[in-house]
């Protein structure tokens, strides 16, 4: 697995503990919601980097008011096809004001790199000998936008009536 | 008609060239099947019984000449010369090959037309009343806001993966030609008092193996807010719908099983927080899709009630035709004039792609170069001068396009069913062409009266069984194909589901079943009464009685 960061190859500094009993004493960790809820003031006191991951059935508004606390949100997808990460992307974005790493994980396909950049992702853990040149051709494939999201790339609305 | 500008044009160029990347790579097996499936699908293209089936949009329904020469263009060129229109205001083309997609695509896209979310979980193409713009019953025009949707929903990045596909449509006059009511949003324009627009929302409806008849959830939304409340229901959906079974993952079942109230306050309190974003739609935009549906010139005429009354007088199979397949115009001596595919020569909604070509001249000559496809698969040329409909009726026919049957027994509704279909059950085709040719004596026909039968070879329901007056299912029992009949169904602003009969018929028994349903009929119903008036007026009980005799 190849980690791309900001469209750059970067290392996985979280140890993912998700699945572990018992969390290892230092060092930057990926930790479960379950694990957040219920070992939080425990893994606050470690002052160390933590990255929270979320399924897919489990809403920002749950980490909303601790976001402040996380270096990472990563949100997964079970499937390519369970869409629900593209909503919590914005919410975490637009409603939340979540401005740290906001990763793909999970079935992620190279073919949706854009749309998940589009929504706000701007790190993709993905399956891809060749994870730059993969990022590269998703990201132009396309250079019209219909739609706001927040992403600083001006809709074609926008465009039409920039000189109004 | 609406124009791309270099934006459209560039997204939908870009669009081709993506997928003819894609297609290389799944031909040269860099991509499986399995790889590919979602990227076909996004643009169209369906891996059906014998063949790929590709898919093309008409937004909301409406064609210019030189699109619909282009759709012939495609049949001839990359598949056996002809293509069939769909319910949802879409062409398909059933015997394509992989490798011709892309180069069809691009020919499509040099008229302004694509595939583009025509399959898979997303916003598929937003559907409207065919004659919108020139009805004499509407409100306001409904294309321009159906252009911003569909601006708004193509390649959306937050709603391409949702639970289930998503079919908006929209209307703005009072008589629903669009069935707005069975979609899983339905947009109904209204004006207020002060001469203002506004849009009632409904949301739920759909058919299907669990159909539902959609639930106001909003009486009044002003246009600005048009795309921040669609995005507040879609979202919401996104979230909150059911992805555990595919079957229960529509909109409508969320609906359902939250309640509309539980609904509509979900999706208000979504909106709160986005309603005053970029979403909120700029005047300037609205003007600007707004003067590219500006009337064409219309001549300034009167209604030629007379002459038409005299031609008919001398031509018997034209005064017939005048008065199944003309609706009103807004406009003094014009007409609408539908051109119906459910001949006897063709399955519903088939076309030739020199049929095609030929409404394509008619258009021009006839029609400010303008045709629309309506949902229930038929063509309509939106603006005829009244003087010009007996030549127009005498090239119809000539085409073997002039069947005088809009609105009565022999205009079906029929999916493609198990004759094309992999999801079908039974064949739908045979059925219809059978019920065609027991019931060609026109002035039965006319007798009859306006009548929707709607039929599906399986309970996926893509020919509208449960709306139709006259619902037919094709089910396999036990390795054979039986027909279930529905009475009462409606897709209008009355809308209603069809209630079951009873037990189904076998095949060679099913059009038996029709003749007794409308012999029924024809011996309760008061003079000039519908059929679906007079079951609405005496329920289930003597049709029943008339199927399966006297319990």
């Amino acid at each position: 697995m190849a980690l791309l960061k900001n469209g750059e190859l970067a290392d996985d500094i979280y140890a993912d503990v998700r699945e572990l009993e018992d969390i290892p004493p230092s060092g930057a960790i990926l930790v479960s919601l379950r694990q957040w809820d219920s070992q939080r003031d425990a893994l606050l006191a470690r002052h160390e980097s933590i990255g929270i991951a979320l399924k897919s059935d489990e809403k920002p508004e749950l980490i909303a008011a601790d976001l402040e606390q996380f270096d990472t949100v990563a949100l997964e997808f079970p499937a390519f096809g369970d869409g629900r990460a593209y909503s919590y992307a914005r919410l975490l974005r637009d409603r939340y004001g979540y401005a740290g790493e906001l990763r793909a994980i999970g079935d992620v396909l190279l073919e949706q790199l854009h749309f998940m950049h589009r929504v706000g992702f701007d790190a993709f853990l993905i399956d891809s000998d060749d994870a730059i040149s993969a990022w590269k051709t998703a990201l132009a494939d396309l250079s019209v936008w219909y739609q706001p999201t927040g992403d600083g790339r001006a809709s074609a609305v926008e465009l039409r009536h920039d000189s109004d | 008609m609406y124009r791309y500008d270099e934006f459209d044009s560039k997204l939908v160029n870009e669009r081709v060239e993506q997928f003819r990347r894609q297609t290389v790579r799944r031909l040269s097996g860099e991509l499986n099947e399995d790889q590919f499936k979602p990227l076909r699908l996004m643009n169209g293209l369906y891996l059906q019984l014998h063949a790929y089936m590709l898919r093309i949009n008409v937004p909301y329904g409406t064609l210019a000449a030189k699109q619909m020469r282009q759709l012939a263009h495609v049949a001839r060129t990359y598949d056996k010369s002809y293509g069939h229109f769909t319910t949802r205001q879409n062409i398909q083309y059933n015997w394509i090959q992989l490798k011709d997609v892309p180069d069809a695509l691009a020919d499509l896209a040099a008229v302004e037309m694509h595939g583009i979310q025509s399959s898979g979980n997303c916003i598929r193409n937003t559907t409207s009343d065919q004659y919108a713009g020139v009805a004499a019953d509407e409100i306001s025009d409904p294309r321009v806001y159906c252009e911003i949707i569909r601006q708004w929903s193509t390649l959306h990045p937050e709603f391409s993966y949702l639970p289930r596909k998503f079919k908006i449509a929209v209307t703005g006059a009072p008589h629903d030609r669009a069935a707005v009511k069975v979609h899983d949003i339905g947009l109904i324009m209204h004006r207020n008092a002060a001469g203002q627009d506004g849009f009632e929302v409904i949301v739920g409806g759909g058919q299907g193996r669990t159909p539902f008849i959609g639930k106001t959830i909003r009486d009044w939304l002003e246009p600005e807010h048009l795309l921040s409340y669609l995005e507040a229901i879609l979202r919401v959906y996104n979230l909150d719908g059911r992805r555990d079974n595919k079957y229960k993952a529509r909109i409508k079942i969320l609906v359902h099983q939250i309640g509309a109230e539980e609904f509509t306050r979900r999706v208000e309190a979504e909106w709160a927080e986005i309603k005053d974003s970029a979403l909120k739609l700029p005047q300037a935009e609205i003007d600007r899709i707004n003067a590219y549906f500006a009337p064409p010139e219309y001549e300034q005429l009167s209604n030629e009630t007379e002459l038409l009354a005299r031609q008919g007088a001398d031509n018997p199979a034209f005064h017939a035709w005048c008065a199944a397949n003309l609706a009103d115009h807004k406009v003094a001596g014009y007409a609408i004039a539908n051109i119906s595919l459910k001949g006897l020569e063709l399955p519903p909604g088939d076309m030739t792609d020199k049929q095609m070509d030929a409404v394509a001249d008619l258009a021009d000559t006839y029609s400010f170069a303008e045709i629309r496809i309506n949902h229930r698969q038929n063509l309509v040329l939106p603006s005829v001068r009244q003087k010009d409909l007996l030549p127009l009726w005498e090239k119809l026919t000539e085409q073997r396009l002039a069947s005088a049957n809009i609105g009565h027994i022999s205009d079906m509704i029929a999916c493609p069913g198990l004759d094309y279909c992999a999801l079908a059950n039974a064949r739908s085709i045979p059925i219809a062409q059978e019920i065609n040719e027991r019931f060609m004596d026109m002035d039965r026909v006319h007798n009859i009266g306006e009548l929707t039968i709607n039929i599906s070879g399986c309970m996926n329901a893509c020919g509208h069984h449960h709306v139709g007056h006259i619902g037919i299912l094709g089910v396999d029992k036990r390795g054979e194909e039986y027909y279930q009949f529905t009475l009462g169904g409606a897709s209008d602003e009355t809308a209603s589901l069809g209630d079951r009969t009873g037990k189904g018929f076998p095949a060679d028994k099913a059009v038996d079943a029709v003749e007794t349903i409308l012999n029924t009929y024809l011996h309760y119903r008061n003079s000039g009464e519908r059929f679906i008036d007079t079951y609405r007026r005496i329920g289930m009980a003597p049709f029943k009685e008339a199927l399966y005799g006297s319990a």
